[in-house]
Order: C-alpha cells, then sequence, then structure tokens
C-alpha cells in the first residue's frame, strides 16, 4: 500500500502524551531550578519544611525530567512516528487503541505514587532507580502494556519495512526492560520478618561492589536508551520530516544503530574508575566509552549531511535550529563523555561538578530541544492548527541556547577548579585546601547556573504557552502540511 | 542480512537483544561467581545502625557525599586509607554516590564525635560558617523506624546468610524484646555522647529519634 492520504491516524493518544510532557517539563525544570538555587543560597531549603531540602527535591528533578517529560516525549513520538512509518493507525485495532489508553492510565498512576513516594523519602536510593518494590512492578506492568502497543502495531503494519525510527524505538523497549529487571532485584522485608516494619520496603538483593556494579550497568544505560536511542529515534523521523531532506544515508545509519547496541552496554564501567570494582572492568569501561565516540558521531553526522544544499532552512525555520543544535549537541557532550572516562581525567572529573555539566549539556542541548522540535512538529498536525507564534519559538530557542551555555561552562569551570583543587598540594606534599575551601569557591558558579536554567525555564513557559495557544487558538488547517510547519 | 532483518521485526528484536545483552554476560556476571567476601573482623550493622543508614537514605543524604574514598594520596590524606571491596560487604543497596557536594563520609567515624554531629546536623552553619549543607532539624523531633529495620535485619540473615546472633529472628515479640535489651540500650549511649537533654529523654521514654540512629550509622563508618 502506497498512499496514506486514505488513512485516518489516531492521535488521541499523541495529544495525551503531548499535555503531560509540557507539564512536567514545566515542573521537573522548576525544580531544578530551585535546586540549583539552593546550592548558590542555602536558606533557599527552609521553604518547605523537611520536605523541601535540596536532598529530597534532586530526586524528584531526575525522575520528572526523566521518567515525566522525557518518557512523555518519547512515547508522544512513538505513537505518531510509529503509526505513520508502519502506515497503520490505531483505529484499526480496538485493542491496540484500548492498550495504548490503558498505557497512559498507568503512566499517570505510576508518575503521581513516584512524585509522593520520593517526596516522603522513600526510596530504595540507587540513582534513576529509586522507587520501591511495588511502584518497580507498577513500572514492569507499564512498560509490559507499551510493548504490546509498540509490537501490535508493528504486527498490523503494512509497510514492510521497518524505517530506521522503529529500529531505535525497539532497542528502546527492550533494553530498558531488560536493565530495569535485573537492577531492581530487591527482597521485600515485611515477607520475610513475619509480618514487621513499612510493608513497602525492602533490601537490594546484590551488596556493596556487585550492587554497584549492577546499578551502573543499568544508570549508564538508563541514560544511553532513554536519553540518547529514543531520541535518535525521533531526530531519524523528524529531520528528515521538517526539511523535506532524505536521510543522507543509509549505511551511516546502519552502522550506527548496530555499532551503538554493541558498544553501548560496555562503557557503563566508566562510572566506576578508581572504585573497588575489578580493574580489567574499569579499563573496559574506559576503551569502550572512547570506541562510542564512532557510532554516536556517526548518527549525529548523518543528521547534519541530511541538510546538504538546504542550509538556508537553518535561518528560516526554528524547528531545523532546535534540531540542528540538538545534534550538535550530542556530538559534544558525546565527546566530552570519552573524555571523562580517560582513567587520568576520570580522576579529576569524577564526583564533581564538570559531570553535572556533562549531564546537562547532553540533556538541555541534546535531549530537551529534540523534545520541543519534536512536540512542535507534530501540533500542527495533529491539532490541525497552524503553530502559535513564530517568533516566541525564536525566542525561546535563542534564550534557552544562552541558558544551556551558562549552564554547561560554568560547571566546567566548577568541576576542574573543585577537581584541582581537592588534590592541590604544597612543596611537602601537604592538601592546600580544607574541604569548605573548595566549596567556598563555586559560590559564584552556582549562581550563574542557576541563572542560566532560569533562562532555560523561562524558554519552557514560552514553549508551554505556544504549544497551549497552538492547540487552542491557531489558525485552523485545510490540510495537513507536508514538510515545514506552518507558523504564524 | 540487515535488510531481512528490516522485514523481520521479530528476528530484529531477538538480533538487538542478543548484542546488548552480550556485554552484560561477560562483563556483569563473572563478578557475580566472586561472592562479596567482608573483610576480616567485619560485623554486620546493628540494628539502630541499620535504622540510621535509612535516614541517611530517607534524606539522602547521597546526592551530596559519597562513600569511596580513591586511592589517590591526595584522597587518602583527606579522608584516610583508601576504600576496599570487602568494607562494602554488607551494604544493601551500596551507597557510594556519584556527587561529592560535601565531603566523603567513608570513614568520618574516625574524625567526628557525636556532640559535634549534633550541632552540626542541627544547624551546619553553626559548625562551618560558610556551609551550603541543609540544617536537618527535623530528624531530631522525627521517629526512628526500628521496626523496618529490624525486620531488614532478619531478611538478610535469612536470604543472604549475614551472621546476626540467634535474637534476631521474625515475629513482634522478638522485635519488642530485642527493642528493650539492645536497641535501646545503644541509643541511649549515643543520646548521651551528643550531649542533648531532648535526645537523652525520648530515647528513655522508648522513642529514637531519626538523628540518633542517624549518627550511630555514621560514627560506624570507619
Ligand atoms: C547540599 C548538599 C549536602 C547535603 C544534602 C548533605 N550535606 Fe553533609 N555536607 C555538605 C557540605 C558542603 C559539607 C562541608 C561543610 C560542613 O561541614 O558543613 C558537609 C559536611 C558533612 C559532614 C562533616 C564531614 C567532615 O568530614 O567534616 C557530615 C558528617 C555530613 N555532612 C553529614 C551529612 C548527612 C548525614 C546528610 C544527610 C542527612 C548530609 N550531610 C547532607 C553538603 C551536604
Ligand atoms: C531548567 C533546567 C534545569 C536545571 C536548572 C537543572 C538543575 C540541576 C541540578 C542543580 C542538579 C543537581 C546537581 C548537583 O547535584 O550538583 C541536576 C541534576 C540532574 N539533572 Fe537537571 N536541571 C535542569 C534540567 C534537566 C533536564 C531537562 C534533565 C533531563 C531531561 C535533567 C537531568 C538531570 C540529571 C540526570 C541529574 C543528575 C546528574 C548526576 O547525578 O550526575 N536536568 N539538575
Amino acid at each position: 500500500m502506497q498512499s496514506n492520504a486514505a488513512l485516518e491516524y489516531d492521535y488521541s493518544i499523541v495529544k495525551l502524551f503531548m499535555w503531560t510532557t509540557v507539564i512536567f517539563g514545566i515542573v521537573g525544570m522548576a525544580i531544578g531550578v530551585l535546586i540549583a538555587s539552593q546550592l548558590a543560597f542555602p536558606d533557599l531549603n527552609y521553604l518547605m519544611g523537611e520536605y523541601g531540602t535540596f536532598s529530597r527535591l534532586r530526586p524528584l528533578h531526575t525522575n520528572v525530567v526523566i521518567y515525566g517529560f522525557t518518557l512523555s516525549g518519547i512515547w508522544a513520538s512513538m505513537y505518531y512516528v510509529g503509526q505513520r512509518v508502519l502506515k497503520v493507525s490505531l483505529l484499526e485495532s480496538g485493542f491496540l487503541r484500548f492498550m495504548s489508553k490503558l498505557h497512559f492510565l498507568l503512566y499517570m498512576i505510576v508518575a503521581a505514587l513516584m512524585v509522593v513516594t520520593l517526596a516522603l523519602g522513600i526510596t530504595a536510593s540507587k540513582e534513576y532507580a529509586q522507587m520501591e518494590w511495588p511502584l518497580d512492578i507498577l513500572v514492569v506492568l507499564t512498560w509490559v502494556v507499551s510493548g504490546i502497543a509498540l509490537f501490535g502495531m508493528i504486527g498490523l503494519r503494512r509497510e514492510k519495512t521497518l524505517y530506521i525510527s522503529m529500529w531505535y524505538y525497539i532497542a528502546f523497549f527492550l533494553a530498558v526492560a531488560m536493565l530495569y529487571l535485573f537492577n531492581n532485584m530487591e527482597v521485600p522485608t515485611y515477607f520475610f520478618s513475619g509480618g514487621l516494619g513499612a510493608w513497602y520496603h525492602s533490601v537490594s538483593m546484590y551488596a556493596g561492589t556487585n550492587d554497584a556494579l549492577v546499578q551502573w550497568w543499568w544508570g549508564h544505560n538508563a541514560v544511553a536508551f532513554v536519553f540518547t536511542v529514543p531520541i535518535i529515534a525521533m531526530i531519524y523521523y523528524f529531520l528528515p520530516k521538517e526539511s523535506g531532506q532524505a536521510v543522507y544515508s543509509y549505511k551511516l545509519s546502519l552502522l550506527s544503530f548496530w555499532g551503538l547496541m554493541f558498544v553501548y552496554l560496555w562503557a557503563g564501567g566508566h562510572h566506576l574508575i578508581w572504585s573497588t570494582v575489578p580493574d580489567w572492568m574499569q579499563t573496559m569501561g574506559s576503551v569502550f566509552s572512547v570506541v562510542l565516540i564512532l557510532p554516536s558521531w556517526g548518527s549525529a553526522i548523518n543528521m547534519l549531511l541530511t541538510m546538504k544544499g538546504e542550509w538556508n532552512q537553518l535561518t528560516e525555520n526554528p524547528l531545523i535550529k532546535f534540531m540542528i543544535l540538538a545534534s550538535t549537541f550530542y556530538m559534544l557532550s558525546t565527546l566530552e563523555g570519552p573524555i571523562q572516562s580517560v582513567k587520568s581525567v576520570n580522576a579529576i572529573a569524577h564526583f564533581t561538578d564538570w559531570i553535572i555539566g556533562h549531564v546537562h549539556d547532553g540533556v538541555l542541548g541534546w535531549v530537551a530541544f529534540m523534545v520541543f522540535a519534536a512536540v512542535m512538529h507534530m501540533a500542527p498536525r495533529v491539532f490541525k492548527r497552524e503553530i502559535y507564534s513564530k517568533s516566541l519559538l525564536e525566542a525561546q530557542f535563542w534564550i534557552q541556547t544562552i541558558g544551556v551555555v551558562l549552564y554547561f561552562s560554568s560547571m566546567w569551570i566548577a568541576g576542574i577548579t573543585q577537581g584541582m583543587m581537592w588534590r592541590a598540594v604544597d612543596e611537602y606534599g601537604n592538601l592546600v585546601y580544607s574541604f569548605i575551601d573548595t566549596v567556598s569557591v563555586l559560590h559564584p558558579y552556582y549562581t550563574i547556573r542557576a541563572f542560566g536554567g532560569l533562562l532555560y525555564l523561562i524558554g519552557v513557559f514560552m514553549f508551554a504557552w505556544n504549544f497551549f495557544k497552538t492547540a487552542t487558538a491557531g489558525r485552523r488547517l485545510e490540510q495537513e502540511p507536508r514538510y515545514k510547519s506552518p507558523m504564524a | 542480512m540487515f535488510h531481512w532483518l528490516e522485514k523481520h521485526p521479530f528476528f530484529f528484536a531477538v538480533g538487538v537483544f542478543v548484542v546488548i545483552a552480550y556485554a552484560g554476560l561477560i562483563e556483569v556476571l563473572p563478578n557475580f561467581m566472586e561472592k562479596a567476601r567482608p573483610i576480616k573482623g567485619l560485623k554486620p550493622y546493628t540494628v539502630l545502625e541499620l535504622a540510621g543508614k535509612e535516614v541517611y537514605k530517607k534524606d539522602n543524604c547521597i546526592a551530596c557525599h559519597s562513600q569511596l574514598i580513591r586511592p589517590f594520596k591526595a584522597e587518602t590524606d583527606r579522608y584516610g586509607q583508601y576504600s576496599m571491596s570487602g568494607e562494602y560487604a554488607y551494604d544493601r543497596p551500596f551507597l557510594w554516590g556519584s556527587k561529592r557536594t560535601g565531603p566523603d563520609l567513608h570513614r568520618v567515624g574516625r574524625y567526628r564525635t557525636p556532640d559535634w554531629h549534633a550541632n552540626h546536623m542541627w544547624n551546619p552553619k553553626s559548625v562551618v560558617p560558610d556551609s551550603i549543607m541543609p540544617a536537618y532539624k527535623h530528624q531530631f523531633t522525627n521517629v526512628a523506624d526500628l521496626e523496618t529495620a529490624y525486620a531488614e535485619a532478619v531478611t538478610v540473615k535469612k536470604v543472604f546468610n549475614t551472621p546476626y546472633g540467634d535474637d534476631i529472628k521474625p515475629g513482634k515479640a522478638a522485635f519488642e524484646k530485642y527493642k528493650k535489651e539492645k536497641i535501646l540500650p545503644e541509643a541511649l549511649k549515643i543520646a548521651k555522647a551528643m550531649k542533648r537533654d531532648d535526645l537523652v529523654k525520648m530515647v528513655e521514654s522508648g522513642k529514637v529519634p531519626e538523628v540518633v540512629a542517624l549518627v550511630a550509622y555514621l560514627e560506624r563508618l570507619k
């Protein structure tokens, strides 16, 4: 079947996930700005009693932006892109439509419980896997339902060959499932103690160094398979669509995909360099991290070259701006990560703000930019309305770009300063600085970061407003735009 | 082959799975063959210390503190002997952390005292004027959940053979007895060393404030 003109897609589920992208984006990044400000001005820790300290809020920030904002954006795009490249509509199958709605419902339940439990301090204390076992079970359920919807669409597809984006969505689903299950193996204490204590409490199945190993095998790959793989799925669809250009090279996409799949898992060890895990694993983590540059840059270059001969679009279309800057930031942070994985560099970088800088040039510059672009590309098509304001989109782009630059540059300086001060010795080999010296010196950088974060957050509000107005008051479109998204 | 895979989603998925699972098989599993061996003389956490570890998790000190001293002179000078794998044998979960906004705490028990902690947790700035650590005053009134900590001890003894004594056994009655005989006296000692009457009074009334459990845990980090 060639024509998709006849096919009417079901965007109701896409819309739901788009709305939660916007809401979680605001909430998660507002908390981000708050905790950033707390490091600069500690008095801000006491706004909400025990629930308002930096330490309680930090996991809320990470979980809401990752599992709220980013996952919502990914799933909105998965249902949108999935239907379109597979040439199948959810309207054709009541079962799949039901599964997609169930997926959303379960996801909302988990998200609400996650926020409440983390605020209360109920946590398994593993980064990116803080939720306790009852929630883990719900997460698994949600994941399975999302998988049924994904593979259901694939099963019904009319287009036999899977488009590149679908490869990445499949990998995203499988890898997260496998890693999550292993990392969250816990023993609930209530059932082994004759009904004592909190019923939701558990102990990790693994202890000490082994626990660390499994955790970073997961932690690193949560980054890989939530922040990278599905985001690549998105750019492979939305950039060609928005620009009207064909993907530059099929061979390159093939190479980058399988390369990424093979190499990524090995790189988890770079979180454990100089720790007590066996030396050979640290070295493997280091070496494979460097190799990881190849498939990462493969995808990014493939995207940049897709714009070959059409670079003028960069000045004309803000969505292209977002996506091109996203690929560029992807290149930056996939170069930076391997550098930090080199053992001698890691000795300075680990535990410092340089890592935080690295995380955020990736998530703010690459992940969130791509999510914004995807949502704004989808909006005119699912609401059948023109984008409310092009100038607002332009303004968002610039204010957020400035925000990211302030964020990562201040954190680079802060991190390297801190790392160097921790190890500075005088001519007799005595430490020069007490610990608190290395904290006080960071104040200006923490302030700059908080300001950069605030700029970024203002951009998020612009985005939310633009999205809201597009959905409710944008000029109606007669027919679906082919390439460039229409904007007023 | 790749073209063929792209038309056959099932085999495609299997292919992806094998390629990604492969690394885990080679890297992670072998380490599990060697069970975590405690270093000589390492005792499991007492129930009070476990309760303190729960406070550490609940108030998420890991957001700013690591417990991993790396083998560099600058670190061993600052924090003491570098960390060894066997020291973590009873840590479920591990609490190494990934960010040092504050100093490493793996050996903090060697150079800080309970009364220092009492002042510091109440108001860090009163001890270190430039500190950016939040005050944790609520820990002085919140009551530590000893029962859950005890349940954890029972569980790890049963499931992982952690060497606890025979008095750690399931059931409410066993817990109450253990609490009276073991936990409260241990807590009282800490509370007294923290030199705050309100804490001592609370422990005497049978309630252990979170901060007392926490300090028991911090004292244990040596
Ligand atoms: C916002 C980050 C932050 C959080 C959260 C935090 N701390 Fe701190 N902590 C610091 C900083 C900075 C210092 C160094 C200055 C000082 O001593 O107050 C410090 C110092 C300490 C010290 C003294 C260590 C030494 O070697 O002098 C202890 C003990 C400590 N913290 C315990 C805790 C505990 C327990 C918690 C959780 C309830 C916690 N901290 C939460 C930032 C933090
Ligand atoms: C307004 C924008 C944002 C601000 C101001 C902000 C601020 C912060 C701050 C202050 C921290 C703690 C750093 C520390 O412990 O020193 C943090 C951690 C983190 N943030 Fe953000 N953030 C923002 C957006 C995001 C987004 C959009 C994402 C992901 C989609 C994200 C993901 C993370 C992660 C994963 C960490 C943990 C990093 C680590 O432990 O290495 N942040 N953020």
